[in-house]
């Protein structure tokens, strides 16, 4: 039960991060363009997706709470603010989407609303994460610090790297889903993209190893570890080649590869921690009661229909977004 | 523990559920209507019905869309604000709240999709299914969140392990007494909150001469839903007054404002209660009547808040008046909605233009009514967050400090206020503009699990 629950909210927090990760990317690149035709090609690249994307954060934070009430309370609380102004910002970034095609003189309004939303969304998430790594003061199940401790330059770095991480992954989406223009564009931006996300990895790589942080040890006691930087480093040549060679649906593929690599990092290094290295996963877990209950009507059942359901709408939208004959 | 962070966080709970609850109570009947006006249109065959469906699915997307977003915060500040809350109680609570969540997508996902694309791919039969189906989600949700809710006021099925509460009994759980008298009193709120909306929208256009025949049919199905269920209410409200007096008499003596032991017990209709001197300023009240509506006899013994000690009694002045509010509504509500069927059986209604004011005027009632009734649980259930067993002031995140809880509360209100703006001001629109619009010209962008994007049209070059 554990184990399952484990890998359901794992599996659940990727396709959150790689999901809604494009289409915040694509709000974050919005903000780089000032070309109407462009904004309205990204725009058209997600609209019908990103709300189902965020269907996942809920979907973790609540099997969070079901299966791990533990982690979920000191998580959640530990970090207040970044959370609080991550919900704030998915909120903006939501309703900038639907009331931007409806405004008149409140266009520039919305426009701001949905670049901000995404950056503040997507640097919280970065910074929570850095946050956790770099391990966070408890004792006896309790936090011992306060309300700023997950602000630290590691941190706000890790914040500022998922920014241009989502970007990156947003970039490769436009190419996917878009022509011309606004696909050329995207095109000459992977590649500086790609090189700031390497040079902010390598930098916080010397700075973890700089402040001797104990997630380093992890990766020298398992060094089968390193296989999955080596997986990473295919997948950034196999997105220049992309990116070289025009192939529109390959850059955004390897991106999500990298994407994957970095996530499994970290989830291999924590393992059996939930938050390193003071709870670990079946420290947090709910009781077997608890558990089953969930397991045996939403795990069993809707869980996988909602799989299904994933893979369906994005089959109902895959190819070129195409701006004139009003389908895709 | 922060005193002024409490009083913040319990702040910033009511706002947002305040905010959320008004959103559900509106869908919750909006479905169980539109099921019935589909099943009307398929018996009669008659083209209003549909009109009158579309013009409402319409308008179900964009609140449903905005429960949706308002919902998503509570699920989070669960951890945020009450950490000790979500600790000791989420083997418990959490489980029934992703049950809620699941259900709620569940309904997103297949047949809400189908209510938007599917009218000419499916047969018709199976498009009332899904009517229904929605319906039955929405439906659903609720119950999750009730079985939740009186949890809180009555827990039962657990056993504490290591000061967490562990469930041992999931059916006693879900099929706690008190499930079965607040469940039934929620749902109908929302039936007569929708029937309440869809009335008075369709006095509206007939005060404006437009669309007679859907405003026909809206005014006289709302306002003959509303005399059926009205009353059914009222029974429930009293059900749930009776689990109250038995198991939290302390909120009842404060609904009451009751102060000493009284037999038989007289009934305080109105005063202003004073907490400091332990007695009712301006008191109009009733002899005998307390103990009829306490326990249904003349001569039974209430019992007042003096037995308890100051420690354990909850703020009265916002359970005493909460609790006016919602009957006072209740009954406004009752005789609008019997007048208004009286009349209108009688053919009579169309005509009277101060009754249509009435009606129309009448829509903020039921939104007051299950606010109030929602206050008077809530606040009534203090100084408890889990009754008896977990105090407010301990289920507060214990590292909280006043400004963090300052910050979050001011970026909530400022979003929400900046988005229900909006939000309403595009549900007016559509009502406005009303039935006949052909409003329904479907977006070929939207997806069942977008369904604010019902409020966009996207500029034509996306289309």
């Amino acid at each position: 039960m554990i184990l399952y629950w484990s890998l359901i909210l794992a599996l659940s927090m990727l396709l959150y991060v790689v999901l809604d990760g494009f289409d915040l990317g694509v709000g974050i690149l919005f903000g780089l363009t000032r070309d109407e035709t462009r904004r309205r090609h990204m725009l058209a690249a997600v609209s019908p997706l990103w709300d189902g994307n965020e269907t996942w954060l809920i979907v973790a934070g609540v099997v969070l709470w079901g299966a791990f009430s533990q982690a979920y309370s000191l998580l959640v609380s530990v970090f207040y603010i970044p959370v609080i102004l991550m919900l704030a910002g998915l909120i903006f970034r939501g309703v900038a989407f639907e009331f931007r095609g409806r405004a008149r003189r409140t266009r520039a309004i919305w426009d701001v609303g949905f670049v901000a939303g995404s950056v503040v969304a997507a640097f919280m998430q970065g910074a929570m994460v850095g946050a956790l790594a770099t391990g966070l003061p408890i004792a006896d199940g309790r936090f011992t610090g306060d309300v700023m401790t997950w602000c630290s330059p590691f941190s706000m770095l890790c914040g500022a790297a998922l920014c241009v991480g989502y970007a990156l992954l947003g970039a490769g989406w436009v190419v996917k889903k878009c022509e011309g223009d606004t696909r050329d564009a995207a095109y000459r931006a992977i590649p500086p993209l790609l090189l700031t996300v390497v040079v902010l990895l390598v930098v916080l790589f010397f700075h973890a190893l700089h402040e001797n942080l104990a997630i380093m040890h992890r990766w020298l006691d398992r060094p089968y570890l390193f296989i999955v930087p080596l997986v990473a480093l295919v997948a950034i040549a196999g997105t220049l080649t992309g990116v070289r060679r025009r192939r529109d649906n390959q850059p955004f593929l390897m991106i999500v590869v990298l994407f994957i690599c970095a996530y499994a990092m970290l989830a291999i290094s924590f393992w059996p921690y939930m938050i390193p290295f003071s709870l670990t996963v079946s420290q947090a877990a709910g009781p077997h009661a608890s558990l089953a209950f969930m397991f045996w009507g939403e795990g069993l059942f809707v869980y996988p229909l909602m799989l299904i359901y994933t893979i369906y709408s994005y089959n109902v939208f895959k190819g070129k977004v195409d701006l004139t004959s009003g389908h895709y | 523990m922060d005193t002024t962070a409490l009083m913040l966080s319990r702040l910033q709970f009511a706002f947002t559920v305040s905010f959320h609850i008004i959103f559900p109570s509106f869908t919750i009947g909006l479905a169980a209507w539109l099921t019935v006006l589909e099943a009307l249109h398929l018996i009669t065959g008659r083209p209003a019905y549909r009109r009158v469906f579309d013009f409402w699915l319409k308008i179900f997307g964009i609140a449903f869309g905005m429960g949706v977003v308002s919902g998503i915060v509570l699920a989070f500040e669960f951890g945020t604000n009450w950490s000790e809350l979500s600790r000791l109680s989420g083997p418990i609570q959490g489980p029934l709240l992703s049950y809620e969540t699941f259900t709620a997508f569940m309904l997103e996902a297949s047949f809400f999709g189908v209510l938007l694309f599917g009218k000419n791919r499916v047969k018709p039969g199976f498009y009332l299914f899904s009517t229904a189906m929605v319906a039955l989600g929405t439906t659903l949700s609720a119950f999750w969140i009730m079985v939740n809710n009186s949890w809180m006021q009555y827990p039962v099925g657990y056993t504490i392990q290591g000061g967490v509460y562990v469930p041992d009994d999931w059916q006693k759980i879900i099929f706690s007494p008190v499930v079965w008298v607040r469940f039934p009193h929620m749902l109908l709120a929302a039936y007569v909150t929708g029937a309440f909306c869809v009335a008075a929208t369709g006095a509206w256009y007939t005060l404006r001469r437009m669309c007679p025949a859907e405003a026909r049919i809206m005014l006289r199905m709302g306002l003959f839903l509303a005399a059926i269920l009205v009353p059914v209410q009222l029974l429930f409200g009293h059900l749930v007054g009776d689990y109250v007096h038995h198991y939290q008499p302390i909120k009842f003596a404060a609904i009451e404002a009751r102060w000493h032991d009284e037999q038989p017990a007289s009934e305080v209709l109105l005063a202003w209660p004073d907490a400091a001197h332990e007695k009712n300023d301006y008191a109009i009240s009733v002899p005998v009547l307390g103990s009829l509506i306490g326990s249904m006899t003349l001569d039974s013994k209430e019992v007042g808040l003096t037995d308890f000690p100051r420690s354990e009694r909850p703020p009265i002045v916002i359970p005493f008046f909460a609790f006016r509010v919602m009957v006072g509504c209740g009954l406004l509500m009752l005789l609008v909605a019997w007048g208004g069927t009286l009349l209108s059986l009688k053919e009579r209604l169309m005509r009277r233009r101060a009754l249509l004011w009435t009606v129309f005027l009448c829509f903020p009632l039921p939104f007051i009514a299950t606010l109030t009734g929602w206050y008077t649980a809530e606040v009534g259930r203090q100084p408890w967050t889990v009754y008896g067993l977990l105090r407010t002031a301990d289920a507060l995140t214990p590292f909280l400090t006043p400004h963090a809880a300052a910050g979050s509360l001011l970026v909530f209100c400022a979003t929400y206020v900046f988005i229900f703006a909006f939000g309403t001001l595009y549900i007016y629109r559509l009502l406005k503009g009303g039935p006949a619009e052909d409003l329904l010209h479907q977006s070929p962008t939207a997806l069942p699990n977008r369904p604010l994007s019902l409020a966009t049209e996207l500029p034509p070059t996306v289309k």
